[in-house]
């Protein structure tokens, strides 16, 4: 859906999506490299269980909520990578301690 | 029910009743009356009044009530047992589910003194000639557990009483709204009162949009009675305080029983209370008030470390000035009565299923509610209530 433009080896932190290694750019947010990983949704809603995607990209529409190093329900847009940064995705509701 | 009053003896007002103030317990107090035919008005602030009933826990508390006062305790019992009828009334009124629960609650302690300091409050309570018995358990960590499997190593035990529980109190507040509107009670928004005459047998009460007329008046407008009621020839003299809750982002549930200072509630979130203060501006704000709750609360359940906190708030809360409920009926302008407490939620089927019909036969029940006179101001010092 989404692919990078620019030079392929600017990509040098490793973070890992769902278990497994993925490269990011330093300075991508988590959304960014979770969508040029390929992935078009980061969590299923509390709801209904409906997968979301990112939309607004800039904080305001927490669509793009993602677990991040165990803390649940981040918004993935407004943090940045790091390496060995480990993301799961949202799966419905909030999970206590997590 | 008792059947609609007669048109003949209330010809002359426009009203039955008019009920001054339009929180939990004037709402409460005025759907009772909708509810058994009375002609009813509700005269309220708008939306920038301080409402306790906006900002308050949401607790039908029974634990540590009554404390210089056993009748108290009895009252609230009985509040207890009758708020699922009210639930359920309002559910099949309205369709607004108010998520009653009575699965009992806990009061935690995170240190032996503090249990001891609890089991001995507790246990003078009980002791009071007159007092209700109810089942009340104190708990040491590992009954407590069982329970609530959550807790952290820092809570050494705790107290547990059945009859607590908790409601959604915005959707409660919303349902009698509803309920009244059902009713045909006329709510009337921005109609603060500034003055009350008896004359002729009847109320006129004076506000920016006119005069109104009543044959009776209620007031039940928290804090501010204390200077309604010496217009009737009533007396509520009011000690308010200033409460802070935080909240945190909505999780999975967790927690089963609502606790004095934390609950989950029926839409996920977690309710932090409660701070005191005699600071009484609702716009201010103490950080570190909110930072000693949110540690207390996360040594009670250290999984509620990680959650945001996504709102805080200060709250006023109403509260005669020893801590006991008022309701009296004056004696120089008949048909005058005055209604305050601390426990607007918790008391609430009280004030619609007992007050209410009282007032429409136009005198309180001494026999039962003759404690709660403000005279007792005048004949003794204040005592403290253990509001929660």
């Amino acid at each position: 859906m989404f692919r990078r433009i620019g030079d392929p080896a600017a990509a040098t932190v490793t973070i890992e999506i769902e278990g497994t290694l993925v490269k990011a750019r330093p300075g991508d947010s988590v959304t960014a490299a979770l969508l040029a990983s390929g992935l078009d949704f980061c969590r299923h809603t509390p709801v209904s269980g409906t997968p979301r995607g990112p939309y607004c990209m800039m904080g305001v529409c927490f669509d793009c909520l993602v677990t991040i190093d165990g803390v649940g329900n981040r918004q993935g847009c407004l943090v940045p990578v790091a390496e060995g940064m480990k993301i799961t995705l949202q799966k419905g509701k909030r999970e206590i301690g997590q | 029910m008792a059947s609609p009053a007669s048109p003949a003896r209330f010809s002359r007002n426009e009203y039955d009743v008019a009920v001054i103030g339009g929180g939990l317990l004037g709402s409460s107090i005025a759907w009772g009356l909708g509810r058994i035919g009375q002609r009813t008005t509700v005269l309220d602030e708008g939306d920038i009044a301080k409402r306790a009933s906006r900002a308050n826990f949401a607790l039908v508390w029974v634990q540590s009530k009554g404390m210089g006062m056993p009748e108290y305790t009895g009252w609230t019992v009985r509040a207890s047992e009758n708020w699922s009828r009210l639930a359920a009334e309002l559910a099949a009124q309205t369709s607004v589910d108010v998520h009653h629960q009575r699965p009992g609650g806990f009061h935690l302690a995170l240190s032996e003194s503090e249990l001891e300091a609890r089991a001995v409050s507790l246990k003078r309570l009980h002791n009071q000639p007159g007092a209700t018995d109810y089942a009340i358990e104190v708990l040491d960590h590992d009954q407590v557990k069982k329970r609530l499997p959550h807790i952290g190593p820092d809570v050494v035990g705790g107290t547990y009483c059945p009859l607590d529980g908790h409601v959604n109190s915005l959707k409660f507040f919303r349902a009698l709204h509803t309920g009244l509107a059902a009713f045909g009670v006329d709510y009337r928004p921005e109609h603060p009162v500034s003055a009350i005459r008896h004359e002729n047998g009847e109320f006129r009460i004076t506000t920016p949009k006119g005069e109104i007329r009543a044959a009776k008046i209620v007031l039940a407008a928290g804090n501010a009675n204390m200077t309604l009621a010496p217009m009737v020839g009533l007396h509520a003299p009011m000690g308010p305080t200033r409460g802070q809750v935080l909240v945190t982002e909505r999780t999975v549930p967790f927690l089963d029983f609502p606790l004095t200072t934390l609950r989950q509630t029926d839409e996920g979130t977690v309710m932090i209370g409660d701070s005191k203060e005699d600071e009484l501006d609702d716009r201010g704000h103490r950080l570190p008030i909110d930072a000693v709750m949110a540690d207390r609360a996360r040594r009670m359940f250290p999984l509620l470390e990680r959650l945001s906190i996504i709102r805080m708030w200060s709250g006023i809360r109403v509260m005669p000035e020893d801590g006991f409920p008022i309701y009296d009926q004056s004696e120089t302008c008949p048909g005058a009565f005055v209604s305050c407490c601390h426990s607007g939620v918790t008391l609430a089927p009280n004030h619609a299923f007992d007050i209410a019909p009282m007032v429409a036969a136009g005198a309180l029940d001494l026999d039962r509610l003759g404690a709660f006179s403000a005279r007792r101001f005048t004949t003794q010092a204040p005592a403290s209530s253990g509001y929660y």
